[in-house]
């Protein structure tokens, strides 16, 4: 029977039908961080339990440490204990961890895929929603929470029950200055912020092929913004040259044996699906978000429209039927899971090269790892950014959520590569964020407002 | 308790500056802290429902990250049970591990309902996992819960770890059919 990858890696990975009904699903991949899992290491030593396969958790610190100084003890006294609780956890249970110090230490989502401990086929689980990322490499992840991290110590297994799967079939070229974050975007406007409840989310097409892993990563990521909890594409050829030589990815004949294993993994082509839509690319445009939830977008060409959510225009500060467009921003954020990749900095750097931020900005960039900041710094990338007056960063989640010294303050408006525009996400309870791409962002940090990164493209050669 | 709105995430339910502890104690005191003072007559502010132990919400309660700090604080500030339009799944399978259920009803329903209690805030509310019916004075509202949940709550074994552990070698077998299982080095 022709089934989807989703299918066929619950089938692989499904231990039992438990006596709710729920299936025992065992974890291939737990990725821990240090603000989802003190309690559950503290639940499993109240009960006297031990880890049952240590050797399949991975542990880094990315949401509470500073970016500014890393240097250790911190001088934020939670960041340091939260830390502290994290390494003695891993140690105590035999967990690898990448501390702050460690060349590896990043932000989770973008540390699997980095190390090649993402893979295709596998399960992956962690205390965290935007594990949907890793689903770009062709993995069913998913975002747990902290009674659930338990259980996958104690058993490395969930219980669960199965989804269904939507494809989104994506096709056709995207434009100069439109990028993996517009599709998003784009989709979860359309599908809405609840429209995936219930649906993994199979993204294909040939816009979805031509893309590298790092927009399929952005991609992915965002499904939980839409209501999805799974979002993931099927391993290509693409896929496997990204895997290729990878610090966890097997090598030698053993990589032809993965590869052989991953392609058969894939959704076969007559799969069917419960439900099917279609986007086309070239109709796509440069997208900001308006409102408080990451469905309220608008191109930003156009005036915003739709939804009629009054506590959305009055937290805001708009009027419907204003343009995003012209708005003057306080901070530019570059990073986080979503955007802090090097090709995100890449993108950010062509378009900053030559300018300057706006004296009334503060602009931050924040490399999603250490890899990705010492990969930005061999190729210069620091210098443009620093030149231009941005702050060049240590590697962690920073401004993405705010938890740890970064933060909007009062009513700021920040233009920012994140995944979330929630009222209070930066920090601040009343401080506003426009969500957009890393170019996006790049461009309003010089332009002190929103603007139309094609205009700004249009100067510099493709 | 009524809590008017639809999308209430996580970082409203449980602002990220709270997550900045060990422990989950003493998360209660944070429930919607930037709401309400935003707002003094969050119902969350409102003495007229202090000690309420159900909750009635509107559509996608829950969603956003997926910290159990929002959960806990709720568990913690004495709620035993939810009833909602909807809910984003991380938020009620969350709910459900700490024993709280999430009930779904029509959007109808749940606005009547919390039209009651705002102009009857003592009025008596019962909630039955069993049956799934939601009753409130006179009013009788049906809702529903995963068979799962409510199976789980029903017989009180609503934290799967225990299920999970009972067969270990059925665990250790899917592990060993699994290709991958012998490929990592590093
Ligand atoms: S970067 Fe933001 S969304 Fe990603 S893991 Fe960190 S806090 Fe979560």
């Amino acid at each position: 029977m022709p089934a989807t990858l989703f299918q066929k890696v619950w089938d692989a990975h499904a231990v039992r039908t438990l006596p709710s009904g729920q299936t025992q699903l065992f974890v291939g991949l737990h990725l821990v961080h240090e603000v989802t899992t003190p309690q559950a290491f503290d639940m499993m030593r109240q009960q006297g339990w031990r880890v049952a396969f240590p050797e399949r958790t991975f542990a880094t610190v990315d949401h509470i440490v500073p970016t500014s100084s890393q240097r250790r003890p911190f001088l934020d006294l939670m960041a340091e204990e939260m830390t502290t609780a994290l390494e003695r956890n891993c140690r105590e249970a035999g967990i690898r961890l990448w501390a702050p110090d460690n060349d590896n230490q990043g932000i989770v989502h973008v540390i699997g895929p980095e190390l090649g401990l993402t893979q295709p086929g596998m399960t992956i689980a962690c205390g965290d929603s935007h594990t949907s990322t890793h689903g770009a490499l062709g993995a069913i992840a998913f975002g747990i929470g902290t009674s659930q991290v338990r259980d996958v110590l104690a058993s490395q297994c969930l219980a669960l029950d199965p989804l269904n799967v939507r494809r989104i079939d994506i096709s056709g070229r995207l434009n100069r200055g439109v990028y993996a974050k517009d599709v998003i975007l784009t989709i979860i406007r359309r599908l809405g912020v609840q429209g995936g409840v219930g649906f993994a989310y199979e993204y294909g097409g040939s816009t979805i092929d031509a893309m590298t892993i790092d927009e399929r990563m952005t991609i992915c990521n965002m499904s939980i913004e839409g209501g999805a909890r799974i979002g993931y594409v099927n391993p290509d050829d693409t896929t496997y040259a990204f895997l290729r030589g990878r610090r966890f990815s097997p090598a030698g004949d053993a990589f032809d044996r993965a590869v052989a294993w991953w392609r058969q993994m894939a959704s076969d082509t007559s799969a069917t699906y419960a439900d099917r839509v279609t986007f086309d690319a070239t109709a796509i445009e440069p997208t900001v978000t308006w409102g408080i939830n990451p469905g309220q977008s608008v191109a930003v060409s156009e005036p915003i429209d739709g939804d009629p959510d009054d506590e959305a225009f009055a937290f805001m500060g708009f009027r419907p039927g204003q343009r995003v467009r012209g708005t003057r921003i306080d901070v530019a954020f570059i990073g986080s899971c979503t955007n802090g990749r090097l090709s995100d900095l890449e993108d950010a750097a062509h378009v900053v090269r030559g300018h300057h931020v706006a004296p009334h900005v503060k602009a931050l960039v924040v490399p999603g790892s250490q890899a990705v900041r010492r990969a930005a710094e061999a190729r210069g990338l620091h210098d443009v950014f620093i030149e231009a007056g941005f702050e060049w960063r240590g590697a962690g989640c920073s401004m993405c959520l705010g938890m740890n010294q970064d933060r909007l303050e009062g009513r700021q408006v920040s233009a920012s590569s994140s995944n979330r525009n929630f009222k209070g996400r930066q920090g601040s309870p009343t401080g506003r964020t426009l969500l957009m791409s890393p170019a996006m962002v790049a461009a309003a940090a010089i332009a002190g407002e929103v603007v139309d990164v094609r205009e700004m493209l249009e100067a510099v050669p493709a | 308790m009524p809590l008017r709105g639809d999308e209430l995430d996580t970082d409203r339910i449980m602002p990220a500056r709270f997550l900045r502890a060990v422990s989950f104690d003493g998360l209660e005191r944070h429930l919607f802290e930037d709401d309400r003072a935003a707002d003094p007559g969050h119902a969350f502010n409102d003495p007229r429902y202090a000690g309420a132990s159900i909750l009635v919400v509107n559509a996608n309660f829950g969603c956003g990250s997926s910290r159990e700090h929002a959960p806990q604080g709720l568990v913690r500030a004495g709620i035993r049970a939810i009833v909602g339009e909807s809910f984003s799944e991380i938020f009620q399978g969350n709910a459900a591990m700490l024993g709280l259920p999430c009930f779904v009803a029509s959007h109808e329903a749940v606005e009547r309902l919390q039209t009651l209690i705002e102009t009857t805030p003592d009025v008596a509310i019962a909630a039955d996992v069993t049956s799934g019916a939601i009753t409130a004075g006179t009013m009788r509202i049906a809702a529903t819960l995963p068979a799962a949940l409510r199976d789980g709550f029903v017989s009180g074994q609503w934290n799967p770890t225990l299920m999970l552990l009972d067969r270990y070698d059925e665990v250790r077998a899917v592990a060993d059919r699994l290709p991958y299982m012998n490929w990592v080095i590093g």
